[in-house]
């Protein structure tokens, strides 16, 4: 599924010029955008604009130098982007590649003339994956930074918690989360995820391979809670309307570290186990169901959230061989070998095998980071349309209602994950999803879905709510 | 899979498990036997060996190494705190549970900063599934239902054979008289302090090949050391190896057949009915 | 009494001044700080409830979080499920957390010294595993919103709407003044009297004829039901409950803020509140390993400043701080 497929429908073109710039309607544009993406890295060292210094105000901002691409203005007063990151706390693994995504797509944007002509100046705050903070965070950067947009959190209590605010606040909250809040009708107009497929869609999506090709009578493992339960009632509902059979539910509280005494109660005719796990101890959860079950095991299918940062080839993950898992985005990189893909890997400093390209140890977060980059492109090319130029309720107006219209965000360089089909009323974004089968220690992409089959319907209408 | 299968598994899981928490809190009942202190930041001992044991094991690739190092640094560590800490706030109960409090962030937030946040695990030193008719369990895993009561046994013998030992029973008893004597308090003090610390470093190496080292690892061990410790009397070594394995078995047999958090809830319920009964524990001395 | 009115005067002008002063402040500082004051009048509540059990009674526990949390889900799950009014949900919210601390209060004030710490935290972390446990109703971990089911608080002729950071922040200062009269109240009080004697000596407190046990148990309630009325407060204010809040870093919150600000005074748990939380989110801004700054806050309180902020000030210069 190539973007080349996909005929742009979206309705806001009012500006025209803004469109090479963004780039990438059709496929040629892209090639075209790559070259001039490249070029504009390799000339100077104006890349290390970015600075790493952790003085608390603009922790990272980049201006737009002289090697922008021409014809882009220059200078401008910056758009202001929070971002809200899961430094410390449990969330802390995918914060640490959250942030060096968004660092990496922030430092792109401005050295191809940032957004309007205008710079992004990045505002990072840590939120210690603690609710209660992610409010204050956002107040921090809605009252204080006063920044333009919010870039949201991962973890799905501090969305839940940080959204609201947001909202009251009045100012745009892109979470990046996968959670099924944003297009459950459960936050506000101000919520969008247009990044990132959410948990129900990418369950109906793995399902009918599932039923398909590994077995009918499924037991399901998951954590308990909220994003537990998504996987739960939505590959359950998916499953059983293409004649699955659910035999077991095994719910698993977030804080458990054994696991060996949830696997009596997998029932013995299980034909696969489903499984879907978050938190620091994913790895002996694998570890101890592998233990526990040896060659006579059922097929298995997991999240790679269950994985998630974690190499394939640990110690003890040896029977891990021949299972599946459901990728958002493939690690090892000839799972999609795409231009795009590539582009994004190297921009971001990932490996073929999904690791940093300085430290084959720290393994990225890869099915879930890609949201960051992808967002902010989508925030891009929303203000260059809809014409926002400042924190008024006229600006935000015109930014809300253009990107509720937008329909689809075609394959390219700002979209290396693929299309997104986006639904303005559930403000939720619908994307392709990987299937993959772990072979010699590494996962090999065995499937790709298409985009209609995460699509469902809904009555959520966020449009309806007053602004 | 049957009641009874189920059941063993449950006892199986529980034992071990218990076995591990028993030295975690030994090390957290001898500090508090000898100095009647409190050592919140105990828990976070039980992660540095968890770390230090990952960081031999990785760079010096040898997991025993691990088993030598990370008990000696954390010994270390804690004889620093003892003296520069504890010692200056003269001991005093509630100043050093805020003091240690201090301790567990600064510990954690430093392993946060040099580790990271990810959760690491290490190769078993040997690898072998026991196979059961039923299910299959980590050979390793096993191993641990001797090693840990070995490694109590020796500490046992260390405080009923050794001089050093007899000074900390006699400190136990009554620091004054002891005093008087001639036991040098001070550093009966201190050893006890890095003693339990490493009892604690040790269950942490101990568990990495199954666990993961992982920084907040630190605070579910503490508290349910406090169970053991509550239940089986501060201070007492046989109470604190009976309450574990009381703690353990609930919760391995709570958990397979109903829920581990429930196991969690009735361990602690179990808690209140004994302060309740016997306020200083099933083997605490009356006070 | 001759030393009962002494200072009196200065005392109750003191309070009111440090009210008023929380309400001018709405006018003048910035939106931001506007909000950040709001989040530490709710949280300066707290401490304020904590206070009375450490500064007042010298008890110290590891398990307030629980009370906080029966208020925030008393006031919450009210709202959500009953569609309460916040009104209503509020007195609710006091009543039940008066009834948990009662009860564990009975149960836990049966030991004494590190047994107490201890076993505090241990209930406190039972409450926190039952909100996981029921997460069917509570949300949990990820917690849930009250933003749509906040009713306008009615005031006779017209009402008002508690996502209005207005309304938010004159929200806070009733519920935090009330806590904070009440405190001064106490100190001032017979009752908060037989408790300073406790805090002292409870030997002598005993031998004169005092019933130690219904005295702690007292304050206790009153700790637990101002904690919860904090929590109530949060769960309104901010509309968010989760079983964040009901963690042990809860639980530890309000012994930092209070022995900084100076345990046993009535100010020092708003000073310690106050600064701490501006000071949590100066560093975060610096470091991501801001908890840092509370591990070494805490290990230079007991090391070289054990009186706290207002304990220092009380021991120098103003003797008649309450």
């Amino acid at each position: 599924m190539v973007s080349g497929d996909r005929i742009s429908r979206r309705k806001a073109l009012k500006a025209i010029s803004n469109v090479a710039a963004a780039g990438a309607i059709v496929g040629a544009g892209v090639v075209g955008a790559i070259g001039g993406f490249m070029a504009g890295s390799t000339t100077g060292g104006a890349q290390q604009t970015v600075t790493e210094t952790r003085t608390r105000e603009v922790t990272k901002t980049v201006t737009a130098t002289k090697t922008v691409t021409a014809g882009a203005p220059t200078g401008g007063n910056p758009i202001k982007i929070g971002f809200e990151v899961h430094r410390t706390g449990i969330g802390a693994v995918y914060g640490k590649w959250y942030e060096r995504t968004t660092v990496a797509a922030v430092n792109l944007i401005n050295e191809m003339g940032g957004i309007d002509g205008r710079p992004i100046e990045l505002v990072i705050e840590d939120d210690g994956t603690d609710p209660q903070r992610g409010a204050q965070v956002v107040e921090k950067f809605a009252l204080e930074h006063k920044v333009d947009f919010i870039l949201g959190a991962l973890f799905s209590n501090v969305v839940l918690a940080a959204a609201p605010r947001a909202g009251e606040l009045k100012i745009p909250y892109f979470a990046v989360s996968e959670g099924y809040h944003v297009p459950s009708g459960k936050l506000n107009r101000y919520s969008f995820q247009p990044g990132i497929t959410d948990v129900r869609s990418q369950t109906q999506a793995v399902a009918g391979w599932i039923v398909e090709n590994l077995g009918k009578k499924i037991t399901m493992v998951f954590p308990d809670y909220a994003f537990g339960y998504d996987h739960r009632d939505w590959f359950g509902k998916a499953a059983r309307d293409l004649g699955g059979e659910i035999l077991e539910l095994i719910p698993i509280p977030p804080t458990e570290t054994t696991f060996t005494k949830y696997f009596p109660k997998v029932p013995a005719d299980t034909e696969v186990l489903y499984h879907v796990m978050v938190g620091p101890a994913v790895l002996t959860f694998v570890k101890e169901m592998g233990e526990f079950f040896g060659s006579k095991r059922p097929e298995i299918f997991g999240f790679i959230d269950s994985l998630e940062g974690v190499a394939i080839d640990s110690p003890g993950l040896e029977f891990l061989e021949g299972t599946y898992f459901w990728e958002a985005f493939p690690r090892y990189l000839d799972g999609y070998d795409t231009p795009y893909h590539r582009f994004f890997r190297e921009k971001v400093g990932v490996d073929e095998n999904g690791a940093d390209v300085n430290d084959p140890k720290s393994v990225a977060t890869y099915s879930h980071m890609f949201s960051c980059w992808e967002t902010l492109f989508i925030i891009k090319e929303t203000v260059e349309q809809s014409g926002y130029t400042r924190r008024s309720p006229e600006d935000y107006r015109a930014f809300i209602e253009t990107l509720e219209n937008f329909r689809w965000f075609n394959e390219g360089n700002q979209h290396p994950q693929g299309a997104k089909l986006f639904n303005g009323r559930l403000h939720q974004g619908f994307g392709q999803q990987f299937i993959s089968r772990v072979e010699n220690g590494r996962l090999k992409t065995v499937y790709r879905t298409k985009i209609e089959d995460s699509v469902y319907e809904s009555d959520v209408d966020y449009t309806k709510q007053p602004l | 899979m049957s009641l009874e299968v189920t059941l063993f598994l449950g006892l199986l899981d529980g034992v071990v498990f218990g076995l591990i928490m028993a030295l975690i809190a030994l090390g957290l009942s001898i500090a508090f036997g000898v100095m009647r202190i409190v050592n919140v930041a105990h828990g976070e001992f039980y992660m540095l060996g968890a770390v230090i044991a990952w960081y031999a094991t990785t760079y010096l690739g040898n997991f025993i190494l691990g088993l030598i190092i990370a008990p000696a640094a954390v010994i270390g560590l804690a004889a620093i705190v003892e003296r520069t800490v504890l010692r200056k706030i003269n001991y005093n109960p509630e100043s050093t549970i805020v003091a240690t409090i201090g301790l567990l962030y600064i510990i954690q937030q430093l392993v946060l900063a040099i580790y990271g946040p990810y959760a690491y695990n290490v190769e078993p030193p040997f690898y072998l599934r026991v196979d059961f008719p039923w299910f299959g369990y980590s050979g390793y895993k096993l191993s641990i239902a001797f090693v840990s009561p070995l490694i109590m046994g020796l500490t046992a013998l260390f405080i009923f054979k050794t001089r050093l030992g007899l000074y900390m029973r006699a400190t136990q008893q009554d620091r004054e008289i002891a005093q008087a004597f001639g036991v040098p308090v001070g550093r009966v003090y201190m050893a006890s302090f890095a003693l339990g610390a490493a009892l604690a470093a040790i269950a942490g190496v101990l568990v990495v090949p199954f666990l993961q080292a992982y920084y907040l690892m630190g605070l579910e061990a503490l508290l349910i050391s406090f169970m053991i410790v509550i239940i089986g009397g501060l201070g007492s070594l046989k109470g604190t190896l009976v309450a574990a394995l009381i703690i353990g078995v609930i919760d391995g047999v709570v958990s397979v057949f109903f829920s581990p958090t429930l196991a969690k809830i009735v361990g602690s319920v179990l808690v209140a009915a004994v302060l309740l009964v016997r306020p200083t524990g099933l083997f605490g001395a009356e006070r | 009494m001759y030393v009962a009115n002494k200072g009196l005067g200065k005392a109750l002008a003191l309070h009111i001044g440090v009210i008023a002063g929380f309400f001018i402040l709405q006018f003048i500082v910035p939106p931001f700080h506007a909000a950040m004051l709001t989040r530490i009048m709710v949280l300066a509540t707290y401490a304020i409830g904590y206070n009375i059990l450490l500064g007042y009674t010298g008890l110290m526990s590891l398990g307030h979080a629980m009370f906080f949390a029966t208020g925030l889900y008393a006031a919450g799950l009210s709202v959500i499920y009953y569609g309460l009014p916040p009104l209503e949900a509020l007195p609710l919210a006091i009543l039940l957390s008066a009834v948990m601390s009662a009860t564990m209060g009975a149960i836990t004030l049966r030991t004494s010294g590190v047994f107490f710490l201890i076993v505090t935290m241990i209930f406190s972390q039972v409450f926190f595993l039952t909100t996981l446990y029921f997460n069917m109703i509570t949300g949990g971990e990820e917690g849930l919103v009250l933003t749509r089911y906040l009713k306008p608080i009615s005031l006779g002729l017209f009402s008002v709407e508690l996502t209005d950071s207005v309304v938010k922040y004159n929200f806070a200062l009733i519920i935090f003044s009330i806590a904070f009269l009440f405190s001064l109240w106490l100190t001032r009080s017979p009752v908060g009297r037989v408790l300073i004697a406790i805090r002292e000596n409870d030997e002598r407190a005993e031998m004169l004829g005092y019933n130690i046990y219904k005295y702690k148990l007292l304050a206790f309630t009153m700790s637990g039901t101002i904690s919860g009325m904090a929590g109530a407060a949060y769960a309104l204010v901010f509309a968010y409950i989760g079983s964040a809040l009901a963690s042990i870093l809860y639980s530890i919150n309000p012994l930092l803020w209070t022995l900084l600000g100076g345990a046993g005074t009535t100010i020092g748990p708003i000073i310690g509140t106050g600064l701490m939380i501006y000071i949590i989110d100066f560093t975060s801004g610096i470091t991501s390993s801001y908890l840092i700054v509370v591990g070494i806050t805490l290990m230079l309180l007991v090391l070289a400043f054990p009186p706290g902020i207002v304990g220092a000030i009380k021991r120098r210069w103003i003797r008649w701080l309450p």
